[in-house]
């Protein structure tokens, strides 16, 4: 098996549901969860791209912040090169914590207000570089802005966050993941807030880094057009579970699970003839706090056959004739019951 | 020099220095919207002592009929409202007190032994100073650090004891608090003096320059005098001290919960800084802004005088003065003080603007 940089095993992240002071008082009832993520294993290879894509609500963020522990498992592990970081002491964590840096959606509220966007750089270099003399780190800013397609560096320097644009706030905010070296960045939504037209370059530069730094990328996305564009392999979420997980060809070109067809089915295709076979289903995305026994997706789902979807919760197994790394979890596309398949029936 | 002049003095060294730093290191941006904002003080100066000119007349009753009481002679009643000018046209009255202010003359009362308004500040106005300013650093301390606290804490047990103080000490009204300590530490107790500014007998032999009496005393070498007079502050700064408190306590702690929720604080603790740097450290400082505001605006209001607190506790300040003079109809006092103070309050409110480019360098002006 492969390098594997990133390992989750059995991750569950349950969020107990908070009342006020009065209420839990009063009611000394069971205590509800939102079960944001509920029983994931996969693993981030290194020197990868590895894309989390799902709609909203469906525990991708969570994964994100779990991978780097800025939020702590309820329950299974989170492996860092080898070593679970829910177990590090907190002298450990931090010596980790250099090595893994995360990028967010909004570069805007991601960057101090009040910091220059050379002090806001130069801040992780400041908590885990202190063997740095200050025209040592200054200088490694300025190589770093020089990086990312911020020059004249000095221009930039001792601007502030609000002076800039948008598409070059982003840029600030991966040259300050990198000032401290890291091996695995996890890419929140990096460029949804970006200009349709700033995107693709910003995706070009954090490609361009990848092999410039040696990175590996948690890649967190809505959007499976821009997953198709940078990562090498693909895991898709619903309600807290992974339930299609394999390389980019494997997805894009036999997709199994019917929400991940529809996923990908939902992406625009500049074509007026082309006709969408699946349309994503329709309603939201179920109360996490309750989900729906059985498959998750069954309430939404074409295929979902009365007795088996609804009462049995299918497992992530090989696809087969796909290669070991195209799991699924579809009782109908990969488990025992493949025959009910009704593209296999009428095929 | 007048004790009134040594005030403004005082004050205005913070307000000089604040100058200079715009004037020496700030963006021209800043420089221009500073000139502009003292040159609009000039007509909002005006604005103001002209609507208070006319609300006074407009009042019923006039200081003659106040200081006679209604059995008063009417040749007596005839003679003062000639000496005191009443009889003239109301616009002569009108430019004479426009006069007086723009030569920084202050006039004099026209009730109470006719005292000029300038002595009266002067003895006043710092007494009012050394109340209002170390109750607004204790109401800060109270608030800056319990506030954080509870934010940092939020929904854990320190969180519900702060909100819990916050809103008890804000809803105590300031008088009913300030007799309760002069009944436990004052007469229960015995550690402190029940009212005044000075105990009568030390306070005849203080030699008074600023009528700020800390300052007097230290600069006279009374250490005597300095006891008695910090002794003194205790209780009504406590006082005035908490009950502001309680505003500053739920400020800090909502603006330091919402910075707490931006990405940048997620990513500095990603980064493994320490909670304790992440709080205090960048949270705090950008949750400033509105506390800023506040307290220039608690200043603004206090100046005019903190008239419960000064009553219960005896204390010579302005808000008394200025509720005596309006209740005489003083015409020329309560002119002269409400001038003054939009002045204090205009020099307040510029100085917070300053403050805001410093602690938020997104503010451009």
């Amino acid at each position: 098996m492969s390098d594997a940089l990133v390992r989750f095993v059995g991750v569950r992240k349950w969020f107990p549901v908070t009342k006020g002071l009065i209420a839990n008082l009063l009611d000394r009832g069971e205590k509800k969860n939102v079960r944001a993520v509920d029983g994931i294993t996969f693993e981030i290879r290194r020197g990868e791209v590895f894309g989390l894509a799902g709609e909203s609500g469906s525990g991708k963020s969570t994964v994100g912040r779990l991978a780097i522990r800025l939020l702590d498992v309820t329950d299974g592990q989170v492996l860092f090169d080898g070593q679970d970081l829910g177990a590090m002491s907190r002298e450990e964590l931090r010596q980790t914590r250099r090595r893994m840096q995360v990028i967010f959606q909004d570069p805007l509220a991601s960057l101090n207000p009040r910091m220059t966007i050379g002090q806001a750089i130069e801040h992780p270099a400041l908590i885990h570089l202190p063997e740095l003399s200050a025209q040592e780190r200054t200088q490694r800013v300025l190589t770093l802005l020089d990086d990312v397609g911020m020059s004249p560096p000095e221009l930039y320097y001792g601007k502030y966050p609000h002076q800039i644009s948008g598409g070059q706030r982003q840029r600030i905010v991966i040259a300050r993941a990198l000032i401290t070296a890291p091996e695995l960045i996890v890419a929140d939504e990096p460029i949804a807030m970006a200009d349709v037209s700033v995107r693709a370059v910003l995706l070009d530069l954090m490609m361009k880094l990848k092999e410039e730094f040696d990175l590996t990328y948690l890649f967190i996305t809505h959007d499976l057009a821009t997953a198709k564009y940078v990562c090498d392999r693909i895991a898709i979420m619903y309600l807290g579970e992974i339930i299609e997980i394999g390389t980019l060809a494997e997805i894009y070109e036999h997709p199994q699970h019917p929400y991940t067809r529809a996923l990908l089915d939902a992406v625009p295709v500049p074509d007026p003839l082309h006709r969408r076979l699946e349309p994503l289903p329709p309603g939201e995305i179920p109360n996490p706090i309750n989900p729906p026994p059985g498959c998750r997706f069954h309430p939404r789902c074409p295929i979902a056959v009365e007795g088996i979807c609804n009462v049995d919760p299918p497992q992530l197994i090989q696809v087969v004739g796909d290669s070991v790394d195209h799991l699924a979890a579809c009782h109908l596309r990969t488990g025992a019951h493949q025959d009910l398949d009704p593209e296999r029936v009428s095929g | 020099m007048h004790p009134l002049a040594l005030t403004f003095l005082i004050i205005g060294i913070p307000a000089l220095v604040g100058l200079t730093y715009v004037f020496v290191r700030g963006s021209s941006g800043l420089r221009r919207y500073v000139v502009t904002r003292i040159i609009l003080t000039l007509p909002m100066i005006f604005i103001l002592a002209t609507v208070i000119f006319v609300v006074l007349r407009l009042l019923p009753g006039d200081p003659v009929t106040s200081a006679l009481g209604p059995r008063g002679s009417p040749e007596l009643k005839a003679r003062m409202i000639d000496d005191l000018g009443l009889n003239d046209p109301l616009l002569v009255q009108y430019g004479r007190f426009l006069g007086d202010i723009a030569r920084f003359d202050l006039g004099t009362a026209l009730t109470e032994g006719r005292r000029p308004i300038a002595d009266e500040m002067g003895e006043r106005f710092p007494a009012t100073l050394e109340l209002v300013v170390p109750a607004t650093v204790l109401a800060l301390l109270i608030g800056l650090i319990p506030g954080t606290i509870a934010a940092h804490r939020r929904r854990q047990a320190p969180d519900y004891a702060i909100r819990l103080f916050s809103v008890i000490i804000y809803s105590i009204p300031v008088f009913w608090l300030g007799l309760m300590f002069q009944l436990i530490f004052s007469v229960k107790l015995g550690w402190l003096p029940v009212s005044g500014r000075i105990d009568a007998i030390t306070g005849i032999g203080l030699e008074r320059t600023t009528n700020i009496l800390v300052f007097d005393s230290i600069l006279s070498g009374n250490w005597v005098a300095f006891r008695s007079v910090l002794i003194h502050l205790v209780l009504p700064v406590t006082t005035l001290g908490l009950v502001l408190s309680g505003v500053f306590v739920r400020l800090t702690r909502i603006n330091v919960i919402e910075t707490l929720q931006q990405d940048y604080i997620t990513a500095a603790r990603a980064r493994g800084i320490k909670e304790r740097v992440v709080v205090y450290g960048h949270a705090l400082k950008n949750a400033m802004i509105p506390v800023v505001t506040l307290i220039g605006l608690q200043v603004a209001i206090l100046l005019a005088g903190a008239v419960l607190t000064e009553s219960v506790f005896s204390w010579p300040g302005m808000g008394r003065y200025l509720i005596d003079r309006i209740l005489a109809r003083d015409f020329t006092a309560v002119q002269s003080v409400v001038t003054m103070f939009a002045i204090f309050v205009a020099m307040i409110s510029l100085a917070v603007d300053i403050l805001y480019s410093l602690l938020d360098p997104r503010v451009r002006y």
